[in-house]
């Protein structure tokens, strides 16, 4: 077969199982008349999923770059389109990543949604096949119409369970999203004209003109920093939180950011190398300009759900300025932070929502206090917290890190700039601890509200898990990026140094 | 007999207008007919379907069956059938002339069964007008329902806009006429790729193309579009938008393909038109309120798009539009079901009377969203593969502006099909009554949101088959 993609040799093929099951589990949903049993069934479906995607990480082979578990079939002969699925070391921890957070999402909506659930289950599992085969996806057409795709789900998840601002959120949702990726479909065009093939690893590493690659990389770069999103393409982001529900919230934050930094890291770094020299200074200033704006707006919010939406736009700053510091740290940092990113702050959306249930607010003011009547819940508050402002320890503390490392070594005064960031975070995450488990002098009476039951503490317990073991022992996630985060550090190296010019310019924009 | 068997399709829609006809003569209650109609439609539907693979010239080499005219004919008749199939009552015809409606009906539909069959100038035109009259009668036909006789206006519109297109294509035909000293279009294209650099050639050409742009609803030749459909009844309107259209994109082939493989004056004047159409269409799309006329400035902008495909010149711009325009018939008419089972009179449907649909009437909300989708170009539904396929062909040609032009149109276009969802997705129903649905619209709206789908995700067959047919004809 191609010499980028080693065949599936497990016996069954578990991407395309992987692909396919959430559809499957519609099926049922379909079927089913009553609403508790599509949640039991749907909650199977996903567990099944999580389990049958356990084997790509244990069988997975750390020593190679190229992409595994591989699967091709002819789809479109006429337009030399096909159905290649296939994982390295980048994607490997978001698939994974992705199947553990969806039984959780189930969890979380157990009460939450009180209407039209089946439907609602239908959505979330529509939206599980579309994003695990956008990280799986070898050929750009596949890729394109799953990240399309799930655009559908997501607006309705939003538009029709959504808060009472949801139309307007879910639109501006939606239209920002199409309006960044329209471009992306004629580059993609462009991309097959130049190499008579829409298989993305035959992409990487062709000698694209100059000019072609910049015309290239700023159609990708339009539609993976709306979708980051960075600054200043952020303002969607704010308003489709705040309105989504909670699973909605959690898949958008866990899941659906981290295509559009997967993106930079799939497609920008090894697709137009020159172009990513050339753009990179840029690139990192907004990424600070991120972090530190999500790091001052969330300091002034006082709902809740708003705070950690700000929150997140600083994050995915230091995902972007990971990546773009274009060195081994800054890399492996970014993609463990964004697992961590995933992981914490999809966390604290459950956290927010579990009080939304109780109260019916998100109001800082009304959440105040609620320390003495509900200690379960502060507890798990507590640990997220301190995880998302990246407390020793914590998942967060490694990633962050880790880019701070990597970025120390391209600029000082980068770093240097991005470091308030980290303090801003402290700043917000722990105003808010401090309210919502004492809050002030008179605080709303909590004596009604009831602690965390088992099905939530079942919810919060494995991201609790995987905070503590990312931060304690990262080894065995970031040892299976490594080769292939060398493999990407190496085609943008070669094209670096045939731009030397590039790297001039480079220079006069970053302070060394 | 062979020949005969050649003739089929046509013999057996031609039978079932006299049928209709005799029917009209008696007091047959509308039902009856309709029911008559709609299984005759089915039966022509079939016998296209089991003549799909002949091939053989009639009538003195004016008439081809070929893959390519097969192809249209089969997708005509299925689309009128499954037209008939939802259209279950005629809610906004008068009942005394029903019966004519189904006749009027089906001779529109013989005509444009006949026209992609005509590869001679004259029989083209003689096709093209039996389609058309019949089309003509369709839209006054509708009852007078405020008193404002907006029926006869755009009746008057229709026709007076599609005589003067008409004579404009007659005078481009007289002019390849001129030039060339015949009729027939496999001697029209060896010929005029002798003068095909002469201004009297594309001159010729394009208006000969003028005709069928009426048809198609391009601009400049949009005006009828809003009115009409607008004016019409619903089902009217829905035929109007979907079946002549194929008609229209399988003559704009054939007549472009005596430009093949180049003439640059052609393809500049097609990419202004396709570029004027597009912004035109969702620009003024973006603000209508009667969701007909959202649809007439949507299709606007949609033939745009398939002149994307025409302008290529070549096999695979031409096999893209036609997939393309087959799809937009599909996803027009899963609207248009929508439309005319909630319209609960007949009467013109304001956007805003489809709130809270997904309470009222789930399968229809269901539908209406998989069109709207669709024809704003999302995967995994048709409407995005025959986008796709439109740009990736264009781009091939080397026609970059115009590409990036058409994909910013695509972004501008999702607003307005997006608000039509929210709508019926994100309100409440209030005061409004529940929509009944026949079993037989509820089955035919299941299969349609069926073929969008598989069609989107699975093109490759439709267009390896479309493409055999383009080339037959090149």
């Amino acid at each position: 077969m191609q010499d980028f993609l080693i065949m599936n040799t497990l016996g069954y093929p578990i991407l395309s199982l992987l692909v396919f099951l959430p559809l499957a589990g519609v099926i049922p949903l379909l079927l089913l008349k009553n609403d508790e049993v599509a949640k039991y069934s749907t909650l199977a479906a996903t567990l099944l999923i999580a389990i049958v995607s356990l084997p790509l990480y244990f069988k997975f082979d750390k020593t190679t770059a190229m992409f595994q578990f591989g699967e091709h079939h002819a789809w479109i002969p006429m337009w030399d389109i096909n159905y290649t699925l296939g994982i390295d070391g980048i994607s490997l921890l978001l698939v994974l990543l992705t199947t553990m957070i969806m039984p959780l999402c189930v969890l979380c909506s157990w009460n939450y949604i009180k209407t039209r659930v089946r439907p609602f289950l239908a959505c979330l599992l529509i939206m599980e096949t579309s994003m695990l085969g956008v990280f799986m996806s070898l050929d750009f057409v596949l890729f394109y119409i799953l990240w399309e795709a799930m655009l559908i789900p997501m607006y309705l998840l939003i538009a029709i369970w959504g808060g009472p601002r949801k139309i307007y959120a879910s639109i501006k949702f939606f239209l920002y999203t199409l309006a960044g990726s329209v471009l992306l479909l004629v580059a993609i065009i462009a991309l097959y004209l130049e190499n008579g093939s829409f298989s993305i690893p035959m992409m990487m590493g062709q000698d694209y003109s100059s000019v072609f690659q910049i015309y290239v990389f700023l159609a990708f770069f339009l539609a993976f920093a709306i979708k980051v999103p960075m600054f200043p393409f952020h303002t969607w982001l704010p308003a489709a939180h705040v309105e989504a529900p909670t699973a909605g919230s959690v898949v958008l934050a866990s899941v659906l950011l981290k295509m559009g930094t997967y993106g930079f890291l799939r497609f920008c770094l090894p697709i137009t190398p020159e172009a990513t020299i050339t753009f990179m200074p840029y690139i990192l200033w907004l990424s600070i300009a991120g972090i530190i704006y999500g790091g001052f707006t969330a300091l002034a919010q006082s709902d809740m759900k708003k705070l950690i939406a700000y929150s997140s736009v600083g994050h995915m700053g230091f995902v972007t300025l990971g990546i773009f510091v274009l060195n081994v740290h800054g890399i492996e940092g970014a993609l463990l932070q964004m697992i961590n990113h995933g992981i914490t702050t999809g966390a604290l959306f459950i956290i927010v929502g579990m009080i939304y249930e109780r109260t019916h607010s998100r109001e800082l003011s009304m959440a105040a206090g609620v320390g003495k009547f509900m200690p379960i819940y502060v507890t798990f508050l507590g640990f997220f917290s301190l995880s998302s402002l990246a407390f020793p320890g914590t998942n967060s503390f490694i990633g962050e890190f880790l880019v701070l490392a990597g970025a120390f070594s391209k600029s000082k005064i980068i770093a240097a700039c991005a470091i308030p960031g980290a303090i801003l975070a402290a700043a917000y995450m722990l105003r808010m601890l401090q309210k919502v488990v004492w809050g002030e002098e008179h605080n709303p009476d909590q004596s009604y509200l009831k602690d965390l039951n088992v099905r939530e503490i079942l919810t919060l317990a494995p991201l609790l898990v995987f905070v503590l073991w990312i931060g304690l022992n990262p080894g065995p996630f970031l040892d299976v990026m490594h080769t292939s985060v060398a493999n990407l550090i190496q085609q943008v190296g070669i094209a670096g140094l045939e731009q030397q010019n590039f790297i001039e310019i480079a220079k006069l924009v970053i302070p060394q | 007999m062979m020949k005969m068997a050649l003739f089929l399709p046509e013999l057996f829609l031609l039978l079932s207008c006299l049928v209709i006809f005799l029917l009209t003569l008696g007091k047959m209650s509308s039902t009856t007919v309709r029911n008559i109609t709609a299984a005759l439609s089915v039966i022509t539907f079939l016998i296209c379907t089991a003549s799909l693979k002949l091939e053989g010239e009639l009538f003195f080499r004016a008439y081809r069956i070929d893959l390519f005219s097969q192809i249209f004919k089969l997708c005509i008749t299925g689309g009128v059938a499954l037209l008939l199939l939802f259209s279950s009552e005629l809610k906004g015809i008068e009942e005394k002339v029903r019966a004519e409606y189904y006749l009027f009906l089906l001779l529109s539909s013989l005509g444009l069964v006949m026209l992609v069959s005509s590869v001679e100038l004259l029989a083209i035109f003689v096709s093209l007008e039996l389609s058309s009259f019949a089309l003509y009668l369709l839209v006054p036909m509708r009852d007078d329902q405020g008193g404002l006789r907006e029926q006869m206006e755009a009746g008057i519109k229709y026709i007076l806009f599609g005589v003067v297109a008409t004579g404009i294509m007659l005078f481009g035909m007289s002019y390849l006429f001129g030039l060339t000293g015949t009729t027939y279009l496999n001697e029209l294209i060896p010929a005029m790729s002798q003068v095909i650099t002469s201004p009297a050639a594309i001159v010729g050409i394009a208006m000969v193309m003028g005709g069928f742009f009426f048809k198609l609803g391009l601009f400049p030749f949009h005006f009828w579009l809003p009115d009409v459909y607008q004016g019409a009844s619903n089902e009217t309107t829905a035929f109007i938008a979907s079946v002549p259209k194929l008609g229209a994109v399988a003559l704009l082939i054939r007549v472009a393909t005596l430009a093949a493989p180049s003439a640059d004056a052609l393809v500049n004047l097609l990419m202004i038109l396709a570029v004027c159409s597009m912004f035109y269409g969702n620009l003024i799309a973006l603000v209508q309120k009667d969701i007909k006329r959202m649809l007439a400035f949507s299709g606007i902008a949609h033939a745009g798009f398939v002149i994307l495909g025409v302008l290529t010149l070549k096999d695979t711009g031409f096999a893209s539009a036609i997939y393309y325009i087959t799809g937009y018939m599909l996803m027009n008419l899963a609207c248009f079901l929508v439309i005319c089972n909630v319209s609960v009179k007949g009467e013109n449907l304001q956007i805003s009377d489809l709130t809270g649909l997904y309470k009222r009437a789930p399968l229809m909300a269901f539908t209406l969203a998989v069109g709207m989708f669709a024809l704003a170009g999302i995967p995994p539904f048709v409407g995005f593969m025959g986008k796709f396929m439109l740009l990736a062909g264009a781009l091939q040609a080397g026609h970059l502006p115009l590409v990036i032009l058409a994909a910013i149109n695509t972004a501008i276009a999702i607003y307005y099909y997006l608000s039509v969802v929210r709508i019926s997705y994100c309100t409440d129903p209030e005061e409004r009554p529940a929509v009944a649905v026949a079993p037989l619209a509820q089955a035919v709206s299941v299969a349609l949101v069926l073929i969008i789908i598989v069609m989107g995700i699975m093109p490759a067959a439709v267009v390896n088959i479309a493409t055999v047919a383009v080339r037959g004809i090149m």
